[in-house]
Formats: structure tokens, C-alpha cells, sequence
């Protein structure tokens, strides 16, 4: 595009902005971790929110759509936003062909965020794959508000938990399962949670990344009558409600199932009203 | 200065330049000034509420996408209500959308949808009826007659009539509809597609059928512009494939007065900006001093050829 899209800034709280790329590595064998310098859009980020990327193409590759991508870290004093992400199809894969000072442009912070400020006094987070990104934000910003964060971190192996150290630096509480030590079942984190919920004032649950983990959480939010907000993704055309391409099924209030948009309702819903997969 | 006012007849826009109906929502608001677009084109309105077609609803190519969304509405009182309002605010005219299942319900939802923020109706009579079998008014030149002609006996205001794309003789379609009464012709909605998903053996579309769109189908509409823009004396409006200004300018030479910029608006929201500027550098580089002067001022090569010459 021209001129317009070389801005760094916008008088809007959404804006199409060409971001420096400060760096884009490997983290393990499946994930890659970038950094863009984003003033505009880590000025007006919150958790739970997501950028849309246009991720480049090259040769055959060609990503006709920006991707949807949830923040990993919103790093406000230094005008940074980072993401961590799995290559799944050709718009990470070229997105993971990016160095460090060329430009990726985003457009965004889109989406509703999640809503415990009023609501929580200590967070239980339950993450798997990519809700481990998506969830990271939530514990820095319940941290300034005073409010605890415990952190489920459910992964395949010890290396793929990426986000312990971050958590950590953030005061939250942090407990890893993992399908290589046999600690990841379902039953195992029931019991995790049951505990946390019970022993600890755990009273209000996010989850992403895991079919299985959102039935826990739902069951176990009804059984308590904790409420909870779940973070969920979905194929998106423009990000921003207008085309209604990226609409999932919900429970609606009165009954029945709805669509709703995942880029506009959500991409962070009432957990009793998403539709488990 | 560019003089860049458009008359659409009793319609005076301050530019030529709007969204395609269906590709701009409330979103777009937080990112540009809508004060700056020609025309706010909202969504389609139907009588009833539609949850919309089931996913997937969408796949996307090099150089365009296959939708199908299924005109999801929530009906007219919402719109009346919770959507028209945040429109209202800007100096911008409101192109209402609607589509009805027979022509007496086309009226009547026109006829509730006449009130104060609306300036336009545009009757979609195009947009593939998904349940059934992809077929519509605008598929038939004497249904899309009788479409215009209630929306006139039942509103005052003007009414554009906005044409499929997939039907053979566009050209009978318009004078049709010109006789009816339209008071201008969008040109035109999504051609319909499908595609499979080999490894599984299923319709790629939760529909099966969808409307493509996007920059690969601008060749065929800019075509189909043409040949409405020589059959009809009514103004039209462009609508297909446009992502840049230049795009745009092939649509006003080949006789459109305005262009709606549509699947571009989901890659680059703020598009319609860069066409708007654009076009009036595009002016200001030719000496021309009103953007209407554009309307239908593609040349034969022959003629170029001789202005050259002399």
C-alpha cells in the first residue's frame, strides 16, 4: 500500500501501522518468538485482545487474509508487542520467514479482552498449546491490580512450556503438567484446579488452547458457580466485525445456539456460553 | 483544488468513494473518520432474523476469497434502533441495503426502513440467494422489475437496484430496471463459486456455494460496468474487485459517477482514503477539474490516436 500505511501512529484506538521487527526466533522445535516495535498498539492493548497480521508473501505463498494473533506480551514502556506462535499453514509460515529489521504491518489491538477486574480476586489460568501466549497477559495486568494469578501450563514436554519464566517474573504462581512426565490428564489438572478453587479462593477461571481443558472448566465453574472466560480462535477475513466470516457456535441467553463473531463478541467469551468442539 | 462532488441523482456525495454493502460495519469507525467517504453503505437489512449461513464460511485465493456469510441480520427494528445511530452522527449519507423473499416484503421493509438518517435505499436484488440453489430477482429482468418498481410506489427515497453478476445479458437487467424506475445502478454483487476440500471429500463451505470477490474479479464487473454504462442513462455505481485508486479510475472511464471499494476494506481498512486521494491526484496530475469529468472518458483507441495527431 502507499504512504498511509507507513504510520506509526493514529489518532484512532485501531490502526494499520508498519512495525519495525525487532526479533523473530525459535523458542523450541515447534514455536517462534517475535518482537515488533509497536508504540500505537502497545499504548492501547489490554489481554485477551489480538492483532491481525499481514503476514508477507513469498514465491508461491501467498496469504490473501491478514492472521489473527493473540498478544503475548504487552510491554507498554518499552512500545513493544510480542507474540508467540506455531507455524500451521501459510500465513505463519512466511510470517516465520521475517528477520529482525524488516517490517511486518499489523492492524489492531482488535477484539474484547478479558473482564476480571471487578470480578476476580484470584485468577486460575488453565492453558495448553496456544493459550499459553494468549493467557500470559492476563497475569501482569491482575498483578497491577492486586488481584493473584495461579497458572495451570499444561504442554507436550517441559521445553514447549515457554511462558514459566515470564509468569513468574509477574508474581503469578505457576504449575506445569506435561504429557512426556504422564501429569497432563484431565483428571490430574481436576485435581490441580479442584484444589486451587477449594484451598486457595480460586474464584474466577480463563482457559485457551484446549478443547478438554474448557469442558473442565466449564463443569467445574457450574459445579462451583465461578464464573470464567475462555479465549477462542477461529479462520478470520477482516478482524474488525464487518464481514462475519469468523462466527462460532454459543449457547444463547434464551436458549438454542447462536453464531457469533469471534473477531467482534469475542475472541474472549463467557465460558458457560462457548460451544466446546 | 479537485472538485470532488458527485451527483447520484437527487444525491449529492462530497466524493465518489464508499463501501461496498456488507464490507464496512461499526468497526470501521475506529479506525478512519467516516466523515471522509462519499456514501456510509450498511449491511443488508432483511425482513426477518438470519443466523447466517453455517461455517466455514469462507475460503480465500492469491488474489480474492469465496464467502458465504448468508446476510446473518438481526432485522429492521435493530436496525433502526441499534445500528442506524451510530451512522447518524457523520455528514455522511446512509445507503440502507435490503433484500426480501417476494416483492411485496421488498416494499414493505423498504417502506419501515424510509426514516430520518436513511438517504438510500439500494434494493439487493443480487446477492445469491443461498437457499436457493444461488438464484434471485436479478437473475430474471422482469422480477427485478417488479422489485423496483414496488420499492418506488413504497419510498421516497431514491432506490438503486444492485445487479448480480451472474446472469449472461447484464444490459437487459438494467434497461430493466431503469424502466421500473431505479434511480441508479450498482454493478455488481459476487459471482458465485465453490470449492472441495480434497482430503476430506467435503464442500469446502459450510453453504457449499459462495460469492466470489476480491481484485481477480475486476476484469469481469469493469466489463459488465461497461456494457450497463452503454444501455442506460441512469448513473451507476462500480462495485467489484477495486483495491486502488487506479482501479477505481478504470471504473469511472468506463461510465460509473461513484465505486464502491469492498473485500479490500477487510486487508486494509482504511482503503477508500487512499482511493479518495488517489483519484484526485490522478486529477490534479491531468488538469481536470471536477471528478464527474471522468464519468465515461475512456477514449477508442482510434480517437486517442488522433488526438495525438493533431
Amino acid at each position: 500500500m502507499d504512504s498511509r500505511t507507513q504510520l506509526t501512529s493514529s489518532p484512532f484506538p485501531v490502526a494499520e501501522t508498519v512495525c519495525p521487527v525487532l526479533k523473530n526466533d525459535w523458542v523450541n522445535d515447534l514455536y517462534k518468538h517475535l518482537i515488533v516495535e509497536a508504540p500505537h498498539g502497545a499504548a492501547h492493548s489490554e489481554p485477551g485482545q489480538f492483532f491481525h497480521l499481514l503476514c508477507p508473501t513469498i514465491g508461491d505463498k501467498a496469504p490473501f487474509y491478514r492472521r489473527p494473533m493473540s498478544i503475548y506480551r504487552i510491554d507498554k514502556a518499552q512500545g513493544r508487542l510480542e507474540f508467540l506462535y506455531k507455524i500451521v499453514g501459510t500465513g505463519t509460515a512466511t510470517l516465520a520467514q521475517l528477520e529482525a529489521g524488516e517490517t511486518l504491518n499489523i492492524l489492531g489491538p482488535l477484539g474484547r479482552r478479558f473482564d476480571f477486574a471487578k470480578r476476580a480476586r484470584h485468577i486460575v489460568q488453565v492453558a495448553r498449546g496456544v493459550g499459553l501466549a494468549t493467557l500470559a497477559p492476563v497475569a501482569e495486568a491482575a498483578g497491577k491490580l492486586g488481584i493473584r494469578t495461579t497458572a495451570v501450563l499444561s504442554a507436550r514436554t517441559p521445553r514447549h512450556l515457554m511462558s514459566v519464566e515470564y509468569l513468574r517474573s509477574m508474581n503469578a504462581e505457576v504449575i506445569t503438567v506435561t504429557d512426556s512426565e504422564g501429569t497432563s490428564d484431565v483428571a490430574a489438572v481436576e485435581r490441580i484446579v479442584r484444589r486451587l478453587i477449594e484451598k486457595e479462593g480460586g474464584d474466577f477461571l480463563v482457559t485457551c488452547g484446549s478443547n478438554r481443558l474448557l469442558q473442565l472448566v466449564q463443569r467445574l465453574g457450574r459445579e462451583y458457580g465461578i464464573a470464567g472466560e475462555v479465549a477462542l480462535e477461529q479462520h478470520m477475513g477482516c478482524g474488525n466485525g464487518m464481514c462475519f466470516a469468523c462466527v462460532r457456535e454459543f449457547h444463547a441467553p434464551e436458549g438454542g445456539i447462536t453464531y457469533r463473531r469471534v473477531c467482534w463478541e469475542g475472541p474472549v467469551f463467557d465460558i458457560q456460553e462457548a460451544v466446546s468442539w | 483544488m479537485v472538485d470532488m462532488r458527485v451527483r447520484i441523482g437527487s444525491i449529492e456525495l462530497k466524493n465518489p468513494v464508499m463501501p461496498g454493502s456488507g464490507t464496512m460495519g461499526e468497526g470501521l469507525a475506529h479506525v478512519m473518520d467516516l466523515n471522509r467517504i462519499g456514501a456510509i453503505v450498511t449491511k443488508t437489512i432483511t425482513p426477518d432474523k438470519r443466523e447466517g449461513c453455517p461455517p466455514p464460511r469462507m475460503v480465500e485465493y492469491r488474489d480474492g476469497s469465496l464467502m458465504a456469510i448468508g446476510i446473518p441480520c438481526k432485522g429492521p427494528d435493530y436496525y433502526i434502533d441499534e445500528i442506524l445511530p451510530h451512522y447518524r452522527e457523520y455528514g455522511t449519507p446512509v445507503v440502507c441495503s435490503v433484500s426480501a423473499p417476494s416483492v411485496e416484503a421488498f416494499g414493505n421493509l423498504a417502506a419501515k426502513l424510509s426514516v430520518p438518517g436513511v438517504s438510500v435505499i439500494e434494493a439487493n436484488i443480487s446477492c445469491p440467494n443461498l437457499e436457493e440453489d444461488g438464484r434471485a430477482f436479478g437473475m430474471d429482468a422482469e422480477a427485478s422489475a417488479r422489485v423496483i418498481r414496488r420499492l418506488k410506489e413504497m419510498t421516497d427515497r431514491p432506490v438503486w437496484a444492485k445487479l448480480t453478476p451472474n446472469i449472461t445479458d447484464i444490459a437487459a437487467v438494467a434497461q430493466a430496471v431503469e424502466a421500473a424506475g431505479a434511480d441508479a445502478i450498482t454493478c455488481a454483487n459476487a459471482m458465485l463459486g465453490m470449492a472441495v476440500d480434497v482430503e476430506s471429500f467435503q464442500p469446502a463451505l459450510g453453504n457449499i456455494t459462495g460469492g466470489m470477490t476480491g481484485p481477480c474479479m475486476r476484469p469481469v464487473i469493469l466489463r459488465m460496468a461497461w456494457q450497463v454504462a452503454r444501455a442506460v442513462k441512469i448513473p451507476i455505481i462500480g462495485s467489484g474487485g477495486m483495491a486502488s485508486a487506479n482501479d477505481a479510475l478504470e471504473y469511472l472511464m468506463v461510465g460509473c459517477s461513484a465505486v464502491q471499494i469492498g473485500t479490500v476494506n477487510f486487508i486494509h481498512p482504511t482503503a477508500m482514503l487512499d482511493v479518495i486521494e488517489g483519484i484526485e491526484a490522478f486529477c490534479r496530475r491531468k488538469g481536470i477539474a471536477r471528478v464527474s469529468e471522468l464519468t465515461g472518458a475512456m477514449r477508442s483507441r482510434k480517437e486517442y490516436r488522433e488526438q495525438q495527431a493533431a
